[in-house]
Formats: structure tokens, C-alpha cells, sequence
């Protein structure tokens, strides 16, 4: 029998896992007693991920250099990957708050074993994401232009632009996420310090900690706090990605004046970046050998979230093809027959296999039960949210009102290595992240082993 | 009898909020317990109930959010004002969003600042960090601070007391 079989449905550790001082070694361990650790795995993919920044690196030079022209970027198809890229980021850094913030609030304990790495990656890739626009625009040195700032040009901002609602969103979601992370870390911080042997990182540790001594009246204050931050959360993130829908919906473009946009974007969000969290909490979790901690219940759980978002998504889809043929615009109608048969037909194909179709296999438990099995879906989700933000930008960008100006996209070797390299740089990030914080919050999982432990054998 | 502190080590919260709940009952004074996370109804038992934390944050957002919305109304209708498709120079629907972004931003970060306050946080040295296996606090132990009202002769029926209710190890410490 396997130890699967034996795990319950309400349980979220193992046995062998529930015990205080096995959350904190588990966790602790490979930060503080590193030579008892076998790094090999994290130097390969640290090298691979370096190569990748460096490549991210030159390929962004060289457009500061040349210019937009170095794109697949024409007079027609004036977005390109850079704006796909920038959705599809910033969706997945949507996730980690949202999915960390609305699972406090539902009282989803399992929470606990995934929500710390899930956080550091909305830091990460909305970072990435915040790039984009930026590297976009023609004169990147001018991007504070977005700021309201007293200049000799008595100009200010246009406050009606969705762009520049998309500039507030995520300064203001970048740094809540931040606070948000950072508090949550520092108990676990504390204990970092007093785990720690050497002066150095004891030292460290307790200068983040703030001295924090775990007193009632402490765990009190920041229960409070933690709890109004989450409330706050939610709604933030859900304008956020609203905003990367209004973008899109606020125009008159075919296909681009939509109002189910924002709600849809949200849930695409969501859905990607619940699958981003499946992957990395698939790495964190073998890496570190955290299987008494991220369990299969875990997964299993997650592939649900991932199941109901994929049938939204495709309901949302319909709709759109729905309201284009119900509508009765010639030009509407005539988009949705450009993407099932146009120049990106089998792109729009794989999209709705990636997100869609496939999905489905969730529906068995046995699928959702295999942690290989959701690993791989969970990336063909992530393709296809890549997929479905460029062909949102593609699409409709091609097929225009006026045939003698629609132009297709050819991305050229600078788009892909700008994408590629912008992934290296995730995953370094991500890494360092693994290897100087615990990667799963201690307290938080301690707290979820104190329950277990109490309605045990009952 | 000189004042002192006494720090009773469990390994598990609820003999911890149990012992404490008990040593208040015989009149020993529970001055405060340091744990790895959370113990439910110990905050309660403290008498720490009412916080202004989220009214810091209510007044921080808003005013914040305001303040924003006073940077739009008065760049778009008194300092720049530019006729677009006449819309009204106010605009106030679509003036919304930056507003309600920075607002909860400020939110946060004015609880954060009263959450320091509150904990009088960041102190990096606190006399009992000198005492011993207090880093156990923070891993895997609950710790009890609680002392003994002046008229007391003798520690022993409090000692006693929190040994039978779980207590692993009692320390004195003076105060």
C-alpha cells in the first residue's frame, strides 16, 4: 500500500510531518545548516537560470540600442509580445496575493504549506511584469511621465487612461504585496534567529525579525493586521487585473470592447497562476523534501481550484464568441472566423486544448492524485495562458477594420529571448528567494499541525 | 518577598492556555505567554481585546485616498484642464481607480506603522531574550510569564501548580 492511500482527505500533513521540530527543520535546515544539504540540483538550475538573466540582459540592451524595431513589432500589430508578456505576468503575479489572501479569509488551513512561496512569486513576476511596458514604449527613459509631478511643461497625466490606472494598479499592488509578505515572515524570521548558529545569520535574521518574541499580545496585533490586509488584498487584486482587462476592453478595436473582460481577465489570473503555484510547489517540494508538508492532498485540491477555473474560462471564451455573433457586426463576426481558420488557427486550437480540453482529466481523482500528472497539466495551463494573451493582442491587431492594413506577426529571435530570458530571471529569483527564506511559512504550518494534532484519532 | 518572574515551559498550547487559566483562578498574575504561533484565547485572558489598528488604517486609506483624488480634481479642472471629447473636466467615474489603489496601499501601510506602535516592535534586545532556552519560544516550546501578587510568602503551591498542569521546566527569573 502506498502512503497515499493512508493519507485522509481533511489531513494536510503526514504523519511522520506532524511534530513542531520536524516543520522547523524541514524548513530551517537548508538555510542554516547548508553543508548537511545537497545543493547540486539548485547550482544547475541556478547556472541555467543565470544564462537565461544574462540573455534577458542583452536582448534588453539591444533594444534600448536599436528600438522597437528589433521585434516582430509592425505598423498593424503595434503590441506585440512585450504587452502578452506583460498580461501574462502580471496574471501570475496576481495569483500569489490572491490566492494567499482569499484562502485566509475562507479559513482554507491547508493554506499554510503554500502560501509563503506562493507570495514571493507575485513579487517576483509582477516585478517582470512591471518591465514590460516599459521597454516598450518607444522612449523608455520617459516612463516617470506617468507620475504627477510638477514639471517646467505644466502638464499632468491623462487620469481617464487605462494605462495609467494600470501604472497606479501596480505600483500600489507591488508594494501591498510586499508588506503583506514581509509580515507574514517576520515570526518565522524570529525563528531563523534562534535556530541559527553562527553570528551571521543571526544577526541578519534578527535585524528582519524586529525582535519579534512571540508574545500574546504581539501574536494579537498581527492577527488583526494580517487579517485586514487580506480584506484589503482581495479587492486590490481583483482591480488590478480588472485595469490589464480595461486596457483591452476600453477600445474599439473588433474583440477588444468587451465587458466581460475584467471579470474574465481576473479568473484567467487566477487560473494561470494557480498553476504556476502547482509548479513551484512541486519543485519546492521535492527539493527540499518537503513531502510531509505539501502533500497530495495539496495538489489534489489545487487541481480542483484549477478545474473550476478552467471551466469559467472556457464559458468565458463562448460568451465571446457568442456576443460576436449575437451582435451581428460584420467585423465582429469576421474576427472569430479569423481565429478558427486565420494565420493563428492552431494557435487558437492549442489554446483552448491547453486550457480547456485538457483540464477536464481533473474531473478523476486519480489524475488530481498524481502529482505528476497535475505538474504537467498545470504547465500546458501555463502555455496556454501565454497563448491566450498573445492571441488576444494578435488577433485583433490583424484583423482590423480597414483589409488593406491587416499584417500578421512575426516574432523575430529578440522577442523570444526577452521572453525566455525574462522566465531565467523568475527562476533566479526564485531561487535565491529558496535558498536565504523559509520557503513555507513555519508558523503557519506549525499552527495547522497543532490542529491536526488536536482532532486526531477523533 | 522580593518580586519575581516565573517562566513555566509546555509543549503544547493548550495546557499552556489550560495552566494559565488556572494560576489566574488561584490569583497568580499571568503576565504574558511567548509561543511559536498563536494560542487562541490567550489574548482574551490578557484582557487585550479592543486594538485602534484598524481605525489607523481606515483613516490612513482615506485620507490618503483623498488626497489622491485632490491631485486628479485639481490637475484636470483648475491647473491642466484639456477639453477631451466634452467629457467633464471632472471626471469623477473614471478618476476612481488611482484613488482606491493608493488608498488601500496606505491602508497598509499605515497598520503597519501601528502595528509596530502597538508592539513596540522593532526592539531587537528584551531583557528575557537573556533568559535561558528562551529562542525555544519562537521553535517548538509555549512559554508562561507569571508572578505572584506581593502579600505571597512562598512560591511552591504556584510551582506546584504548574507542574501538574504540564509544566516541563519552571525558571525564575528577577526582575
Amino acid at each position: 500500500m502506498s502512503v497515499m492511500a493512508h493519507t485522509p482527505l481533511d489531513r494536510w500533513t503526514l504523519p511522520r510531518g506532524r511534530s513542531y521540530e520536524t516543520v522547523d527543520s524541514l524548513v530551517a535546515a537548508p538555510l542554516l545548516e547548508r553543508k548537511t544539504f545537497r545543493w547540486r540540483a539548485w547550482w544547475i538550475a541556478f547556472a541555467v537560470s543565470l544564462a537565461l538573466t544574462i540573455m534577458m540582459l542583452i536582448s534588453a540592451g539591444w533594444l534600448l540600442i536599436e528600438g522597437v524595431g528589433v521585434w516582430g513589432n509592425n505598423t498593424t500589430v503595434v503590441w506585440g509580445f512585450a504587452i502578452a508578456n506583460y498580461v501574462w505576468w502580471i496574471g501570475i503575479g496576481n495569483a500569489g496575493t490572491l490566492i494567499s489572501s482569499m484562502l485566509l479569509l475562507m479559513r482554507q488551513r491547508w493554506r499554510a504549506s503554500i502560501n509563503r512561496f506562493a507570495e514571493a512569486m507575485t513579487l517576483f513576476a509582477a516585478s517582470i511584469a512591471g518591465l514590460f511596458p516599459i521597454v516598450h514604449l518607444g522612449r523608455p527613459m520617459y516612463f516617470y511621465w506617468l507620475t504627477p509631478y510638477p514639471n517646467t511643461m505644466h502638464v499632468w497625466p491623462q487620469w481617464r487612461s487605462a494605462l495609467i490606472w494600470d501604472f497606479w494598479a501596480i505600483l500600489s499592488y507591488l508594494l501591498f504585496s510586499i508588506i503583506f509578505w514581509y509580515v507574514g515572515l517576520i515570526p518565522d524570521l524570529a525563528t531563523l534567529r534562534d535556530r541559527a548558529r553562527a553570528k551571521m545569520p543571526r544577526v541578519i535574521y534578527g535585524a528582519f525579525a524586529l525582535g519579534w518574541r512571540g508574545s500574546a499580545r504581539h501574536w494579537h496585533y498581527y492577527e488583526i493586521y494580517h487579517m485586514a490586509m487580506a480584506a484589503l488584498a482581495v479587492p486590490l487584486v481583483v482591480s488590478l487585473h480588472s485595469v490589464v482587462g480595461l486596457d483591452f476592453a476600453a477600445s474599439l478595436m473588433p474583440g477588444w470592447e468587451e465587458t466581460i473582460f475584467p471579470p474574465y481577465f481576473v479568473v484567467g489570473a487566477m487560473y494561470s497562476g494557480f498553476a504556476m503555484v502547482v509548479v513551484l510547489a512541486a519543485m519546492v517540494r521535492w527539493g527540499f523534501g518537503m513531502h510531509s508538508i505539501i502533500t497530495v492532498n495539496h495538489f489534489d485540491v489545487m487541481a480542483k481550484v484549477m478545474l473550476a477555473a478552467s471551466v469559467i474560462m472556457g464559458l468565458s471564451y463562448a460568451s465571446e464568441w457568442f456576443a460576436a455573433w449575437y451582435g451581428g457586426e460584420t467585423q465582429d463576426r469576421s474576427l472569430i472566423v479569423f481565429m478558427f481558420t486565420g494565420t493563428y488557427a492552431p494557435m487558437m486550437w492549442a489554446l483552448l486544448a491547453c486550457n480547456v480540453f485538457i483540464p477536464q482529466a481533473f474531473w478523476f481523482r486519480t489524475i488530481r492524485r498524481s502529482i505528476t500528472a497535475v505538474f504537467v497539466v498545470a504547465v500546458l495551463i501555463n502555455i496556454g495562458m501565454w497563448l491566450e494573451r498573445i492571441l488576444i493582442v494578435w488577433n485583433t491587431l490583424s484583423h482590423g477594420f480597414l483589409p488593406s492594413m491587416r499584417r500578421s506577426f512575426l516574432p523575430t529571435v529578440w522577442d523570444w529571448t526577452l521572453l525566455a530570458g525574462s522566465l531565467g530571471f523568475f527562476m533566479l529569483m526564485f531561487l535565491i528567494f529558496c535558498r536565504v527564506i523559509p520557503a513555507v511559512s513555519m508558523h503557519e504550518t506549525k499552527e495547522l499541525v497543532h490542529e491536526e494534532k488536536e482532532t486526531d484519532g477523533k | 518577598m522580593k518580586p519575581t518572574v516565573l517562566i513555566a515551559e509546555f509543549t503544547e498550547a493548550d495546557a499552556l492556555l489550560a495552566a494559565a487559566r488556572k494560576s489566574r483562578a488561584a490569583g497568580d498574575r499571568v503576565l504574558d505567554s511567548f509561543s511559536p504561533f498563536p494560542i487562541e484565547g490567550m489574548a482574551e485572558l490578557l484582557g487585550v481585546t479592543s486594538t485602534r489598528l484598524r481605525l489607523v488604517m481606515a483613516i490612513g486609506g482615506l485620507g490618503v485616498a483623498a488626497l489622491m483624488y485632490g491631485t486628479e480634481w485639481f490637475s484636470a479642472v483648475i491647473d491642466y484642464p484639456i477639453n477631451s471629447g466634452g467629457r467633464p473636466l471632472n471626471s469623477w467615474p473614471a478618476f476612481m481607480l488611482p484613488p482606491f489603489a493608493v488608498g488601500i496601499l496606505a491602508a497598509a501601510i499605515a497598520g503597519f506603522i501601528a502595528l509596530l506602535w502597538e508592539t513596540g516592535l522593532p526592539r531587537l534586545n528584551y531583557p528575557l531574550f537573556e533568559a535561558e532556552h528562551f529562542g525555544e519560544a519562537s521553535q517548538t516550546r509555549f512559554l508562561l510569564a507569571l508572578t505572584v501578587p506581593p502579600n505571597r510568602k512562598t512560591l511552591a503551591p504556584t510551582r506546584a501548580r504548574l507542574r501538574k498542569a504540564g509544566a516541563v521546566a519552571i525558571r525564575e527569573v528577577p526582575t
